[in-house]
């Protein structure tokens, strides 16, 4: 856990001085990865390295897992603690293995340990490591090289990690991928984070929470969704931008407005005449038709009137289905694709689980902007 | 002219002037990269100091090599050094402190700062910084530097000859004294020769030393 406590940094002594970060309280709880969002000169990153004494505090407390950092040895503080920037700097006169090793040998693990550590770190990151051990940085393409990066980082498992930008060098494509990469990643090892952006999509996927700042000055500290929902002041609101109810959609889940169990539903071994006999009398204007739990399509009253068999033969299947794990985004982009106003959701196992319509989205947006329209009257 | 009738006649006086010749320019630069290498990486951490060794460096090197000598003479004397190798080798030191200084200097300072930045961050000491990251990335130009000295240094030695000190040179300054034409060419034959081959040897060490992953930048971006 990583403690801000009313920490200042000011730069330049007598009248020329800055005030790069003014008076920062928050918190970063175990397990968390909490972004620094802002334009740049607005001391996010100025925070980020005073956390490992890159900087010096000028007033307030920085506490990690209780201990003052002003209180602890600066090498053997930063030894504890991952650091990855944007420029990667990868050793060039090293390899790729002694690149990872760096923090490990500063250790002194024995090399044994270390080398073991590397390749575990190569694999996770997706590199194979007999092919790219003894490669030297330059070899690499500027994704890969951020990938070592980021296994240097966590070479000796730390429990801290500072990551200034640290996917801020390489194209859209492939930062997108090492994102999810490192989401997955982050999931398992569930590592305490400050990651320093300006990237308000990269801010909303990668943060638990976010901490907006502006002139030095914390802002707002929430999680993504009250930040796109409630944002504080105008500031935010432009900062977050005018299409956040949008950006709001890549953050939800399906499971949080699906309807769970819907009612117009039917296994496929039953009788088309019995089914339309139902769907006539709820008034459904479809039913999914479901084999083994699985939806394998779905009937309208319409489909079924001149049909004497097993509904299942005459279910006409879904174009796409969707998790209950997607995000809205994803299910709205499959509902304009397709032109279907209702989805089938499964779970992992594609078992089905329930349905969303844009009524559902549309309900569940109108509901947490609720207050903002209010404000708007 | 029977430029090799003189070496088959000489060749012993030859081998031995050499010797001589490569003893003296590589004891100065061995002792120039002693001293030169640590004030140019010191000066690296102070930009004011930097400016004055440097600009000093410079003074000393304009100085022709003559004056120098004569410059040194008095004060040596009095050590009782005034003329032979002592003051060769100290002023072919001090001669060698601008490139040696300057391309330290620059090599270190040079280093990308955010692989400082990156090896401060990860916990390195700036002792361990130093020799992991900014001398593997300094040396090929460090090298640079000793290999421009050395080369400078076996011509200023073959001048000093003039002081008693030995060496090559002294073929030339006893063939001018003597109107020996094959005497003078002969000694500025085996200067050449032996500028060429340290040259060349100099390059090999740079190669010999340089990380393969440095090699493989340089020749990724030509």
């Amino acid at each position: 856990m990583i403690q801000y406590e009313k920490v200042t940094k000011i730069f330049g002594t007598g009248e020329d001085t800055v005030t790069a970060v003014d008076n920062v309280t928050l918190d970063i709880d175990k397990g968390k990865l909490v972004t620094f969002l802002g334009p740049s000169g607005c001391g996010k990153t100025t925070l980020l390295r005073m956390t490992n004494r890159l900087l010096n505090i000028s007033s307030g407390k920085i506490i990690i897992n209780g201990k003052n950092v002003m209180e602890m040895d600066p090498v053997k503080l930063r030894q504890s603690i991952g650091y990855a920037i944007q420029q990667i700097g990868l050793f060039p006169n090293k390899t790729i293995y002694e690149n990872i090793a760096t923090v490990p040998r500063l250790l002194k693990w024995d090399e044994k340990r270390t080398s073991e550590r590397a390749d575990e770190l190569l694999d996770m990151l997706r590199l194979e490591p007999s092919s790219f051990r003894d490669r030297y940085p330059v070899e690499l393409s500027g994704g890969q090289q951020q990938r070592v990066g980021v296994a240097r980082c966590l070479a000796a498992d730390p429990e801290i990690l500072l990551m200034d930008e640290p996917f801020g060098a390489i194209d859209p494509i492939n930062r997108e991928v090492i994102q999810n990469e490192f989401l997955r990643i982050q999931g398992k090892l569930k590592k305490t984070i400050a990651f320093v952006t300006h990237d308000i999509h990269e801010a909303i996927k990668m943060g638990d929470r976010i901490a907006i700042f502006q002139g030095g000055k914390l802002v707002q500290y929430d999680t993504p969704e009250i930040i796109l929902t409630q944002p504080r002041n105008q500031y935010i609101a432009d900062f977050v931008g005018a299409d956040r109810a949008l950006k709001v959609l890549g953050i939800i889940r399906c499971r949080e407005v699906m309807e769970k169990s819907p009612p117009n539903v039917v296994q496929g071994s039953m009788n088309t005449k019995e089914v339309l006999k139902m769907m006539e009398e709820h008034n459904w204007k479809h039913a999914v038709v479901l084999l083994k739990s699985r939806p394998i399509g779905y009937v309208t009253p319409k489909a079924l009137k001149y049909e004497d068999t097993e509904v299942r033969e005459i279910a006409r299947p879904y174009p796409v289905t969707v998790e209950e794990g997607s995000v809205l985004r994803d299910v709205m982009s499959h509902m304009l694709m397709y032109d279907m106003r209702v989805i089938c959701v499964t779970d992992e196992e594609e078992r089905f689980t329930g349905l969303v319509s844009l009524n559902h989205i549309q309900k569940h947006l109108i509901d947490i902007y609720a207050e903002d329209m209010r404000e708007n009257v | 002219m029977d430029i090799i009738g003189f070496f088959q006649n000489n060749y012993e006086r030859t081998l031995l002037l050499t010797w001589e010749h490569v003893w003296i320019v590589a004891l100065s630069v061995f002792l120039a990269t002693l001293i030169g290498v640590p004030i140019g990486i010191a000066i690296t951490r102070n930009q004011k100091a930097a400016a004055k060794v440097i600009n000093s460096a410079n003074v000393l090197m304009t100085t022709p090599s003559i004056a120098l000598f004569g410059l040194m003479l008095p004060i040596l004397a009095v050590f009782g050094f005034g003329l032979g190798k002592v003051p060769a080798v100290i002023a072919l030191v001090l001669y060698s402190q601008l490139p040696i200084i300057r391309n330290t200097y620059i090599a270190i300072k040079n280093v990308p700062p955010e692989l400082i930045d990156a090896g401060k961050g990860l916990g390195m000491s700036s002792w361990r910084r130093l020799r992991e990251i900014e001398i593997p990335l300094a040396i090929p130009v460090i090298i640079a530097g000793l290999r421009t000295a050395a080369v400078m240094n076996i011509g200023i030695a073959a001048i000093a000859a003039y002081i008693g000190a030995g060496g090559l040179g002294v073929f030339i300054q006893q063939g001018i004294a003597r109107v020996y034409d094959e005497m003078i060419i002969g000694g500025a034959i085996m200067v050449s020769l032996l500028a060429i081959l340290v040259d060349a040897g100099m390059a090999l060490l740079e190669r010999l030393v340089t990380s393969k992953g440095i090699k493989l930048e340089k020749a990724l971006k030509s």
